[in-house]
């Protein structure tokens, strides 16, 4: 029974438009389908539902979702299919940390233990034989607020260097946008980052509680955190997939990533703070885009070191600059990749 | 008239064989050198067909081989189109390009549509995680939403058969029910355009048949499957037409399915049991004909020998026999019943006709061998060619594992009473 004014209320699952809805549904399938090449389901339904004049169906024809050619431009990256692979991204985060710890019995708690002996090594020989400046900090705060940082970029650096190379099986049978792999690698280290910075966390509360002059700078903290973790993350990634951008054909270059990274530590202030490089040698630690960051680390949660903002703009900039032009190769490498790999 | 949802223009892959190291790195500085001048790439002047049995070996140019030349076909929006030809002749090399594993050395592809390819099943699987854990990965992987996977999840476990599996590492698993997970995950995608290259080939005969049935349904709601198989019966009732690619050059799509295929083993044939064949005495075989090869079960066929004798020979017995896939002897046609043996022959060369009469052999591969004998030797071929058994009645019914059913075609009826 209508009330009077035709102002008809259907309960939801009767609703007249219904069928409009899902034509709708179909348009927009079609229309998003033009701008990429994913998502285009029931599109066939368009074309066995709607009676196309000849002159329609030929300039559909024209209108293809993707060309396939030997050679594309530096520039077309295809940042949009990796946004509609985003599900993937996070099954491969997932399928990363669950997997390690598949038969373990103490399982995350294993990235305690190998922070804490790396720190403790550090402080008896940097520390307690080599009596290195720990920029007056106690040396247990000073290594850790070092390594944190240091060990989330080498294991970017050195996990995503290697992406061709260990997924070769994977990418030689499906096609999905390859940097999903290495942002996954970034990611699911950010795991073991975070697990190692509750250690930084817990130590620093106990030397505070203990009653030690520490003061860190909480005003930036909120700010400065993300953006550290962002500028580490991209320059690992960068990095990395340059580097195994270049090592799909000739794998030399593979062998120095190992012992490059590290050599590297010791150009980074990570057991030593920059304030007892001697001048000479200044600048060429300044050089190293991690110096920076390292050094904005400490003082963010430490109060102590050479903070600069030059150092981290500069940094900052390097980053951009590594992160821009190994997105830039990888993809153009993940194209043919498969050849020669 | 449904809208073309692949076209492929003068496809070509240039590839380099033998190792990669220190050798190659000339050719690559030198290609790259060509290539910022704007020149075409060197060693795509010289490379050669690409034929794996050739021998001979001129120059080092010798070492690029154009695994597709210029391939041009169109697939339709519905079309389920097989892709037959010998091992190494480029067909998986074409559905890598077609699903963006690789790019094309020259030419283009134009593709309408969300592509989903099946170049292997189960990949990507982790042996660590459990069945469920990997249904969701492999689902990502091949493109999948994870809504999409959640909303049929029961279906996909349904489909393998695995349900009590389901959380258990899939290192644990047998290979088959491996392969079952794999293939329920990738049954159960709805692209548009679906690439699977031989993967069916896996599986016990009850699976094999289900994802038949399965890729049967997929095409009927008029998505587009792309098929690489050497299992012609399954391509004789699934494809709508056949393009056929034979050393890295394409035959022109053809939409008669049963022809194509014919001519395809009919040159398989001529090809294998390389003719002619030599037996003793100088005398030999130049050929042999099966037409039709591939028939419906209790149809007939007729083998045409062809053979040819240096002297005046008496030939005492040619008999036919037939094997089946497994190499058991299934029957015999005596000649010497119906050619009125022994008798002699002229020098020259020789035709003898075999009619085999309605064969009631299940549907599947058997091989044609001969047995000969003269009055001074005798000789047991026991392989000149094969003829394939179709099933006359369609795939209604999941029929039982091979070695349960024997190998005869009973006409029989039955009742409840």
């Amino acid at each position: 029974m209508p009330p009077p004014g035709g102002n008809v209320a259907y309960p939801r699952a009767q609703q007249p438009h219904l069928s409009l809805q899902a034509t709708g549904f179909c348009n927009r399938g079609r229309q998003r389908a033009r701008s990429g090449y994913w998502p285009r389901r029931f599109i066939f339904l368009n074309y066995n539902m709607s009676q196309t004049t000849p002159e329609l169906a030929t300039a559909a024809e024209e209108e293809w979702d993707m060309v396939i050619r030997a050679r594309s431009g530096w520039f077309n990256l295809h940042l949009q299919d990796l946004w509609h692979y985003r599900d993937l991204l996070s099954m491969f985060v997932w399928r990363d940390f669950v997997a390690v710890y598949k038969q373990t019995i103490l399982g995350p708690i294993w990235f305690f233990i190998q922070p804490l002996l790396t720190t403790a090594t550090f402080t008896i020989i940097f520390s307690g034989v080599a009596k290195l400046s720990t920029d007056g900090l106690p040396p247990l705060l000073f290594y850790l607020a070092g390594t944190t940082p240091w060990n989330y970029f080498a294991t970017c650096l050195t996990k995503t260097s290697t992406t061709f190379k260990d997924n070769a099986s994977l990418f030689g049978k499906v096609y999905f946008p390859r940097l999903i792999t290495p942002l996954s690698v970034v990611i699911s280290t950010l795991i073991q980052f975070v697990i190692q910075f509750a250690l930084l966390g817990i130590a620093l509360a106990w030397f505070i509680w203990q009653g030690r002059d520490i003061r860190p700078d909480y005003a930036s903290i909120f700010l400065g955190t993300p953006v550290l973790i962002l500028m580490l993350g991209c320059l690992g990634l960068g990095s990395g997939i340059i580097i195994s951008s270049l090592t799909t054909k000739y794998r030399d270059l593979g062998f120095l990533v190992t012992f490059g990274v590290q050599l590297a530590m010791y150009a980074t202030p990570v057991v030593y703070p920059l304030s007892i490089v001697p001048d000479k040698y200044r600048f060429w630690i300044e050089l190293n885009p991690m110096t920076g960051i390292v050094e904005a680390f400490r003082a963010l949660y430490l109060g102590a070191g050479t903070f600069s903002w030059l150092l981290l703009s500069y940094s900052a900039l390097v980053t951009g600059v590594l992160l821009f032009l190994g997105i830039i190769v990888f993809n153009k490498v993940e194209k043919s990749f498969m050849d020669t790999v | 008239m449904s809208t073309p949802v692949i076209r492929a223009e003068d496809v070509s892959k240039l590839y380099r064989l033998g190792e990669v190291g220190t050798g190659t790195i000339q050719h690559d500085i030198n290609r790259w050198w060509h290539r910022i001048r704007g020149k075409e790439d060197p060693y795509a002047k010289v490379a050669a067909v690409n034929d794996r049995t050739r021998k001979e070996k001129k120059s080092s140019h010798d070492d690029y081989v154009w695994a597709l030349k210029d391939v041009s076909f169109e697939v339709r929006q519905g079309d389920v189109l097989g892709i037959i030809g010998r091992n190494g002749a480029g067909k998986s090399t074409l559905l890598k390009l077609l699903s963006r594993v690789t790019s094309p050395s020259s030419g283009s592809i134009k593709i309408k549509g969300r592509i989903a390819s099946l170049l292997e099943v189960g990949t990507g699987f982790h042996p660590e995680l459990s069945g469920r854990e990997n249904i969701f990965l492999n689902g990502a992987i091949l493109g999948m939403r994870k809504q999409e996977i959640i909303s049929r999840l029961d279906e996909i476990v349904d489909f393998s058969g695995c349900s009590a599996y389901l959380d258990t590492p899939v290192k644990r698993y047998s290979s088959g029910m491996y392969v079952r997970l794999a293939f329920a995950v990738a049954a159960y995608l709805e692209p548009e355009i679906l690439i699977v290259d031989e993967v069916l080939a896996v599986g016990d005969a009850e699976f094999q048949k289900r994802c038949l049935s399965r890729m049967d349904k997929v095409s009927k709601l008029g998505k587009t499957v792309i098929f690489v198989s050497h299992n012609m019966s399954a391509m004789q009732s699934l494809c709508t037409s056949i393009l056929r690619i034979s050393n890295g050059e394409a035959g022109v799509k053809s939409r008669n399915v049963e022809q194509e295929i014919n001519n395809y083993l009919h040159d398989c044939r001529t090809a294998q049991p390389s003719f002619p064949v030599e037996l003793q005495d100088g005398m030999r075989i130049l050929g042999l004909e099966i037409a039709p090869a591939i028939f419906p079960t209790g149809q007939s066929t007729m083998l045409t020998f062809e053979v040819e004798l240096p002297i005046a020979t008496t030939i005492t017995d040619f008999a036919p026999v037939i094997y089946n896939h497994a190499g058991v002897r299934i029957g015999i046609m005596d000649g010497r019943n119906k050619l009125g043996l022994p008798r002699s022959f002229a020098p020259g060369r020789h035709c003898l006709q075999f009619n085999t009469g309605p064969v009631p052999l299940l549907p599947g591969d058997y091989v044609v061998g001969l047995y000969l004998r003269t009055l001074s030797a005798w000789v047991n071929h026991e392989n000149l060619g094969d003829f394939q058994l179709t099933s006359e009645t369609g795939m209604e019914i999941t029929n039982y594992p091979a070695e349960h059913i024997g190998n005869l075609n009973m006409s029989y009826s039955a009742a409840i009473l």
